[in-house]
């Protein structure tokens, strides 16, 4: 077994992993019984969505979906804030 | 199929572990927001164990490109730093407005609206 293999089937198992939480996250974000579990559902999938974006990087040897994964993090931070203030106000610019 | 490049013994052997612990605790974490009873038991899966589990693949990924490039690569510690540093922020926005939105429901004044 050469260490290339082990990385591919590392990095495997671990997207699969990141998939199946994806997975959980989508089934509490359709049956969340209030507003604030699909807030924290949706904020949960973009943290997901990241670390596949950074597990492609990895599986490809390529740097691009560092950039990627960097703006999703700063969308999804700036999008969950937006969404828990709606939440407590109902509105987000006062 | 995939062109993971090959790396020494000492440097893939932390890199696979790091990647697969990683996996594992972002399930963990998921499966606690998935499976636990109230709000406030599932906003601990995201806001602590998915974090977790995002350090230890940013730092799979930081030993991964520093032995495939031969240089020190460690942009992925924007990712690392602001992570660590808005995790705490989100969860803390989330909980206090999922409490006000619980008080506004038991006091169940006629003005307030709710969104369902």
């Amino acid at each position: 077994m050469t260490t290339a293999a082990l990385l591919s089937a590392a990095s495997f198992f671990a997207m699969a992993c990141v998939v199946l939480s994806m997975l959980l996250c989508t089934w509490r974000l359709m049956i969340g019984p209030s507003a604030q579990d699909r807030v924290l559902a949706l904020d949960t999938l973009w943290m997901c969505t990241m670390l596949l974006a950074l597990l492609l990087g990895i599986r490809h040897g390529s740097q691009i979906y560092f950039e990627a994964a960097l703006m999703i993090a700063l969308v999804g931070f700036v999008s969950t804030v937006a969404l828990a203030k709606f939440l407590m106000r109902g509105e987000v610019i006062e | 199929m995939s062109s993971v490049e090959a790396l020494p013994w000492w440097a893939a052997i932390p890199v696979a572990l790091l990647l697969v612990l990683g996996g594992l605790i972002t399930l963990i974490g998921a499966t606690g927001l998935a499976r636990l009873q109230s709000f406030y038991q599932r906003i601990h899966g995201p806001a602590i164990a998915v974090t977790l589990g995002a350090g230890c693949i940013l730092i799979a990924s930081m030993v991964y490109f520093t032995v495939t490039q031969s240089r020190l690569v460690i942009h992925e510690l924007l990712i690392s730093v602001f992570v660590l540093m808005t995790a705490p922020v989100v969860a803390m926005l989330i909980m206090r407005a999922a409490y006000y939105r619980d008080q506004r429901e038991s006091r169940n004044e006629p003005g307030d609206q709710t969104i369902p």
